[in-house]
């Protein structure tokens, strides 16, 4: 027999890893049916084989979650979901995949090459490549293992339960507390897996941590929390997201995602989320029901980046709390809706330390019939001495069918601090597309080069490769747009 | 080059402006448009542009073969006609070279040619901001914003020289500039000037005329050309106005 590793092997070990690590427990389906109960979050604990305190930690959350209701105060309108008409867990490996590259929705195949994705990398987005799986498992090896030497963790959240549970313990809740808004408890009590990153003290990470390279990812999950603990002094820069479509047939996403930034720790978090927005005519697209929030000690700074271009119904406010002094925090975000697509987002930056300074700037891209909202909470406490915040938030209308809102809350409880607040809204002006035309620039990519020019802003704070990208996404999802 | 027939055009659902205009333009021709305010000069311009907004209700335009009416603005612009704008519009975050780039490319694909390397694009850059003397930092700059109202003309001629037009509308590209931006702008015009390119230069001033010589000057009056000549026209224009043209005809 040959001692060379095949690809044929290597397929066949990683089928029966997958039965390995698949759910031997003595439960029949791998489906929850639907609906939530105190026996379904014992159901996904144990199919989780979670530790006790986990357990309580989810059931707590439950009792939070029965007794609130859902917030009704974001400018958005959508038939609420019954949650009791939804299966809360489904093993990861039952996410649809395509049978053939062939089966793949032209539609589809044409965005991704419009992105400018690798045919390898399609294949490997909407699941049909076997092949591709052997690449992944050698990129992520290697990958993994230098980041290990820097004693790096980077793994799946389950994967920390299990290997790290003292730094979960001590950290998961601390930033975003189970009790903390209807989803975000939802999501503490039904959680099913998502991202955990910790960087040692000191540490700087050297590549872009992206769960595109985690082998286990299971897909976007429906409830998916991330944790990322940044040490004394360390630093990491983290990507969320796919610019390629992604085909999900939940409609409700309630994730959470924590960031905790020790003394001078600081943490840079970008997104590009480009989930289903629903047909022209309004129809289906995901509601995403997102708690991001951050927390910086001494010296710290967190900083998010966005461009949301997907889901029907966006309701989303990456925070900072600014508790050590001379922390600062960063927000610049890009949020296009078109067609029917209702987006209120923005941020909190809550100021509790001295000297602490904060930054926002939000482009909100309105096409279509779509509503676009920023809602902002700057806050100085009044131990914060000499703080500092710029907020910029510009929209532009691509349509007169569109609506941009802008909500800006400003408490102020220390006469030392500056507060500057800016908001325009603009209007895409005719006179610029011709402009372009008349240089032979067609009205759609002339579109995307002004839109493009209105974000740059934003899209500069984005590491170079997904900028490019974002870039490509914001002229596709405005195809057709203008009227 | 271009023929135009018997132009009749008015503002969407309102006034007619041209009304009945007649012009032919060939190749290593400069030509002249001149006339009082409000005669249909900027009309023209746009309507040749194919801007929104204006409708031919008669007359026919052909355009290096094709029916120009035809197109669309932005395919005139691939068959290779150019408009230097009156007033240049700002493009906020998109810098000239990347506009540049991009138009140059689109033309460069509808005419069936290879992009051009960023190498030779660089290099057309520089010789082309050279012609104007325009500073190499407002080329990497954001389309016209924060240019002074030189610079946006200068702009303009500069975005000329990248694209190569075979027919370049000026228009009004004399009006805000001080004496030396006027001469920087009209010796970048004339040395774009060949024998397979024209150019039709819309003025209200014989100052222009005095560093760009045309070949014809026309005055349009009503929508109608009602006078062509050579560049001594526009210097007795200059000395008695419009006026005596319209009592010349009256008669």
């Amino acid at each position: 027999m040959s001692n060379t590793y095949t690809e044929e092997d290597l397929a066949k070990n990683l089928e029966e890893q997958e039965y390995k690590y698949g759910f031997t427990s003595d439960f029949k389906s791998d489906k929850a049916p639907n609906g939530l109960n105190e026996d379904i979050i014992r159901f996904i604990s144990a199919k989780k084989e979670e530790p006790e305190w986990l357990l309580e930690k989810r059931l707590q959350a439950y009792y939070a979650w029965k007794e609130m209701t859902e917030p009704e105060w974001a400018h958005v309108n959508y038939e609420k979901p019954d949650f009791q008409a939804i299966s809360y867990y489904s093993a990861p490996q039952q996410t649809k995949k395509y049978e053939s590259w062939e089966d793949v929705d032209p539609e589809m195949k044409e965005t991704m090459k419009k992105l400018g994705i690798s045919l390898e990398e399609q294949k490997r987005l909407t699941g049909t490549a076997v092949d591709f799986v052997v690449d992944s498992v050698s990129v992520g090896t290697s990958f993994k293992k230098k980041l290990a030497e820097m004693g790096i963790i980077f793994c799946s959240f389950s994967e920390a339960v299990e290997n790290h549970p003292e730094l979960v313990k001590k950290y998961m809740g601390t930033v975003v507390p189970h009790t903390d808004n209807f989803y975000a408890a939802l999501n503490s009590a039904v959680f099913t897996d998502g991202s955990f990153c910790y960087i040692p003290k000191g540490v700087k990470c050297p590549m872009e941590l992206s769960t595109y390279f985690r082998i286990n990812e299971g897909g976007t999950g429906q409830f998916e929390r991330t944790l990322v603990v940044a040490d004394e002094g360390s630093y990491v820069s983290y990507l969320e997201g796919c610019t390629a479509p992604m085909r999900d047939e939940n409609q409700l996403h309630a994730a959470v995602v924590e960031l905790i930034a020790l003394d001078d720790a600081e943490i840079k978090y970008s997104t590009v989320q480009n989930w289903y927005p629903g047909n022209k005519e309004g129809k289906g697209g995901v509601f995403n029901f997102v708690t991001k929030r951050g927390i910086c000690e001494k010296n710290a700074k967190i900083s998010w980046t966005q461009v949301e271009t997907g889901s029907a119904v966006t309701w989303k406010y990456p925070s900072c709390i600014l508790k050590g002094d001379n922390s600062i925090g960063e927000f610049y975000s890009v949020a296009v809706t078109n067609n029917f697509q209702q987006a209120d987002t923005g941020t909190k930056m809550v100021h509790l330390g001295k000297n602490t300074s904060s930054t926002i700037i939000s482009k909100g891209i309105s096409a279509g019939q779509s509503q676009n909202a920023y809602r902002g909470l700057v806050q100085i406490h009044p131990g914060a001495e000499n703080a500092r915040n710029r907020s910029e938030c510009d929209s532009l209308l691509l349509s007169d069918r569109s609506g941009a809102h802008t909500f800006p809350y400003i408490e102020c409880k220390n006469n030392t601090a500056k507060i500057e607040h800016e908001a325009t809204t603009s209007k895409i002006g005719e006179d610029q597309i011709f402009y372009c035309q008349q240089r032979g620039i067609d009205e759609e990519k002339a579109i995307g080069l002004i839109v493009n020019g209105y974000c740059k802003e934003v899209l500069n704070h984005m590491p170079m490769e997904f900028a490019v990208e974002a870039q490509k996404l914001l002229e596709i999802s405005l195809e057709n747009s203008v009227g | 080059m271009l023929t135009i027939k018997n132009l009749h055009a008015s503002v969407e659902e309102g006034a007619e402006i041209l009304k009945g205009l007649d012009l032919e333009v060939k190749a290593g021709e400069v030509h002249a448009i001149m006339g009082p305010n409000g005669s249909g000069k900027s009309t023209l311009a746009s309507v040749l542009a194919g801007k929104d907004g204006y409708e031919v209700t008669e007359g026919s335009v052909k355009f290096a073969d094709t029916d120009l009416l035809e197109l669309d603005a932005e395919d005139r612009a691939k068959e290779g006609m150019f408009l230097a704008f009156q007033y240049p519009v700002e493009i906020p975050g998109v810098s000239n070279v990347n506009f540049l780039r991009t138009a140059m490319n689109e033309i460069r694909e509808y005419r069936k040619e290879d992009k051009l390397s960023a190498k030779d694009f660089l290099a057309k850059v520089k010789e082309a901001s050279a012609l104007v003397e325009l500073d190499n930092k407002l080329a990497s700059r954001a389309v016209n914003v924060g240019f002074s109202g030189g610079e946006k003309k200068r702009n303009e001629i500069f975005q000329m020289a990248m694209l190569e037009p075979k027919l370049a509308i000026l228009d009004e590209t004399d009006s805000g500039l001080d004496i030396d931006a006027l001469r920087i702008v009209s010796e970048g015009v004339n040395k774009l000037r060949s024998k397979d390119n024209a150019i039709i230069l819309i003025t209200h001033y014989q100052r222009l005329l005095e560093y760009i010589q045309p070949d014809f000057v026309h005055v349009l009056n009503d929508g109608k050309i009602i006078k062509t000549g050579d560049k001594n026209l526009a210097l007795e224009l200059e000395e008695k106005g419009y006026d005596w043209i319209n009592e010349e005809i009256a008669q």
